[in-house]
């Protein structure tokens, strides 16, 4: 004990290794749909559990009497939830192959914890879901498809999961399939994959099925591995939030004055005439610094320093935008908002807000509808918004806001609303649109001041 | 690569960055928890690379157990001049002078779970209300589960089953007087990630990472470096081994392994190639499989 083995690698070389993408992904599943024995079956088939790990996991099992190594314990990491048998937070794991390294988000999906799945989802490039190929589309599936649209998670992967217990059957899987293409009709628009699996037996997860040769497409792994994702971000609406000013006052950097924060859409460039916002101020990029040297351009998502041309009073939570397609400004704002609070949102409540790098508080004026997200319906007629639904609100920000719709900048149109009583984030908020608030639209008291 | 594709490493620092600049934003007196392991000198890093060209803007917090490996002090030492940082030291001897601990008895005593009193001592006299950390998602199970902003209550206790949401990258730090966060910025890298960055920055990391003679105590599997701090049975003798550490902790609670690895490539084949997670050299998880979900609900870093 102590030496570490070394064992055959055909995977690894410094060079491939340093030329990684990265790919995060989050799952959602029922109680019982194999999504921890998924996962274990991704990393340990991936060789991404060592020794000690699998040590750990092979000796829980045999406490609790199961016939094999239990491959979803490896994801179920607290004690509390190993003694219940589910999983009750957003957990992470972390593998990687010789073309990317992916972080999972593992969620829970019960119906109660909509919260964490959101958590887990909100910055994810694909999102797994995975249906018992025994019972088909079901109402959670249907809710977690719609959660995953209402993120806009940009790919969507649908693992059939247990085919070894319906025999392998094609005709299970397309019925499965066909079901859940019609419930994505429904849904905005996302990159849609289908694969037949048994993550117990590792059918498709990362090695080809012998059972299911009637599937030509990719194993989950070469799926992951290969999904475009270049174009999830926004390469064409320049978009800088600034986060922090950076004033070093020593003798090398006397006057220097820099605006820190990372790019959340475009291409930056030296010398591009750029437009501050919310004072609407134009200039020009004086420089583009990091601490391995000046660069003459900057995309997102990276994290670097701008400095202007011209002296403006530029302080956190202004954003510096390229001067074509700019932002919406404005203080009436419709949101989808998934509620995470324990008490209801409020009608007529003020909240704090936070978006991008900018702090500000807000009125609720209107619950336009919540959205059932079994069915994607709208219920007018109870607005009653609990913890784990999602609505359709306006509210009306103190100070202007400057964003862009969700759809088009994730970054841009995403806001959270904090009780600020607590301090707790209560509200998951995706911007649909500024609004006019015109007479007789109002639905709550509109005398409130904030 | 895309031309405008980020690589897994930069996109990673990229994220540490921004995390980094939202502390100094949303904290008043923030600290860096730095051991001069090789993920709190990531974290020193990344720090200096959000702040540039000015200096970090909050101090480096080391919390002192009296049992460090001296090429680990001598390398703090050095690393906080190049980078200009600010030091405090937290020593668990003054808690134990004080009679705030008790320092535990027998083979096995370690001073690693005193830690834990002399840390939150230290963060309330330098009021600090930010502690950031070199922690890792991927090093243990019960921080799989940590957020980036992880909100602690007066006591410094984790209620791992009342987290806050944490959505898209909006980090909410806002906390009621006398409350405070732990901040991980590396939350998402994983151990090899932190020595290929290591590897890519050329960043300078103490010399017990690579494989050195060393008098070992072999005790229960586990490969004590020999000291004045460890308490040897009767039947145990020192014996000179080619070692070298994958982690730096408590010189009595941190496992070295056999390893030939003198350079970066050789340590980043090694990581490539190896069996055992690195915690798995540490004899503070192994008193029970939920021991890090403990101790961590207490304090623990």
């Amino acid at each position: 004990m102590g030496a570490i083995d070394v064992v055959e690698q055909d995977t690894f070389s410094s060079a491939g290794y340093l030329n990684m993408e990265l790919l995060r992904l989050s799952t959602a599943g029922s109680v019982d749909d194999g999504k921890s024995t998924l996962i274990g079956r991704l990393l340990y088939d991936t060789k991404s559990i060592f020794e000690d790990q699998y040590a750990a996991i092979e000796e829980s099992s045999h406490k609790r009497g199961e016939d094999y190594v239990n491959l979803a314990l490896l994801t179920d990491g607290l004690r509390a939830e190993r003694e219940q048998g589910i999983t009750i937070d957003v957990a992470y794991r972390y593998f990687a192959t010789p073309k990317r390294k992916f972080i999972i988000a593992d969620t829970p999906g019960h119906i109660q914890y909509t919260r964490n799945m959101v958590t887990g989802a909100s910055t994810a490039n694909a999102a797994l879901i995975l249906i018992d190929a025994r019972k088909g589309v079901i109402e959670q599936t249907c809710r977690h498809a719609i959660i995953a649209s209402v993120l806009r998670i940009p790919h969507l992967i649908v693992c059939v999961n247990k085919m070894d217990l319906v025999d392998w059957d094609q005709k299970v899987f397309e019925k499965i399939k066909a079901d859940f293409e019609a419930l994505a009709s429904k849904l905005e628009g996302f990159d849609l994959h289908f694969i037949p699996m048994s993550a117990l037996l590792g059918d498709n997860v990362v090695d080809d099925s012998e059972n299911m040769r009637w599937y030509r497409g990719l194993t989950l792994l070469g799926l992951l591995e290969t999904i475009y994702i270049a174009s999830d971000i926004n390469r064409t609406d320049c978009r800088f939030p600034v986060q922090y000013v950076i004033r070093p006052q020593s003798a090398e950097y006397h006057d220097y004055r820099g605006y820190a924060g990372r790019i959340a859409g475009g291409i930056f460039r030296v010398g591009q005439r750029v437009n501050v916002l919310p004072s609407g101020l134009a200039t020009r990029i004086k420089s583009i610094d990091t601490l391995d040297g000046s660069l003459q351009q900057a995309f997102a998502p990276m994290s670097v320093v701008i400095t202007l041309e011209d002296e403006i009073d530029i302080s956190r939570g202004d954003l510096i935008v390229g001067d074509e397609d700019l932002p919406i400004v404005s203080q009436d704002i419709e949101l989808t908002v998934c509620w995470l609070g324990a008490r209801p949102l409020q009608p007529g409540g003020k909240y704090a807000v936070r978006h991008t790098t900018r702090d500000t508080r807000a009125i609720v004026k209107q619950i336009r509808y919540k959205i059932d997200i079994s069915t994607m319906e709208k219920i007018e007629d109870d607005i009653t918004i609990a913890a784990n639904d999602v609505a359709r609100i306006k509210i009306r920000t103190t100070t202007p806001l400057a964003f862009d719709k969700y759809n088009r900048n994730r970054t841009m149109g995403s806001l959270i609303l904090i009780d600020e009583a607590t301090n707790v984030t209560v509200g998951a908020g995706m911007i649909v649109s500024p609004t006019q608030l015109v007479t007789g639209d109002v639905n709550v008291a509109d005398g409130g001041t904030i | 690569m895309n031309r405008y594709g980020l690589t897994h490493l930069k996109e990673l620092e990229a994220e540490s960055i921004y995390v980094l600049r939202e502390v100094a934003a949303q904290f008043e007196r923030p600290a860096l928890l730095f051991s001069g392991g090789k993920d709190s000198i990531v974290v020193s890093q990344l720090a200096r690379k959000a702040f540039f060209p000015a200096r970090i803007p909050f101090p480096l917090m080391h919390v002192d157990t009296g049992h460090n490996f001296p090429e680990a002090l001598a390398y703090r030492d050095e690393w906080v001049e190049k980078i200009g940082a600010h030091l405090i030291v937290a020593f668990v001897q003054d808690s134990i002078d004080s009679g705030r601990v008790v320092e535990e008895k027998g083979y096995n005593a370690s001073r690693n779970a005193l830690q834990t009193v002399t840390l939150l001592d230290a963060i309330e006299e330098h009021k600090i209300d930010c502690a950031i950390g070199g922690a890792r998602r991927d090093e243990e199970k019960a921080r799989a589960k940590e957020r980036f902003f992880s909100h602690r209550d007066e006591f410094g206790q984790w209620d791992p089953k009342n987290q806050r949401p944490e959505l898209w990258n909006l980090f909410n730090g806002r906390k009621a007087m006398g409350e405070h966060f732990r901040v991980f910025p590396i939350s998402n890298w994983t151990e090899m990630d932190v020595w290929q960055y290591i590897y890519q920055e050329q960043i300078p990391i103490p010399e017990i990472y690579f494989t050195h003679r060393r008098n070992i105590i072999e005790r229960d599997g586990v490969l004590y470096a020999y000291s004045d701090f460890l308490n040897l049975r009767p039947a145990e003798k020192p014996v000179e081994m080619q070692v070298r550490f994958r982690t730096v902790g408590d010189m009595t609670c941190t496992g070295a392994v056999e390893s030939p690895a003198s350079t970066l490539e050789d340590i980043i084949q090694e990581v490539a190639a190896s069996r055992v997670t690195e915690r798995g050299t540490r004899a503070d998880d192994k008193r029970s499989e939920a021991a890090m979900e403990d101790r961590k609900k207490q304090g623990y870093f």
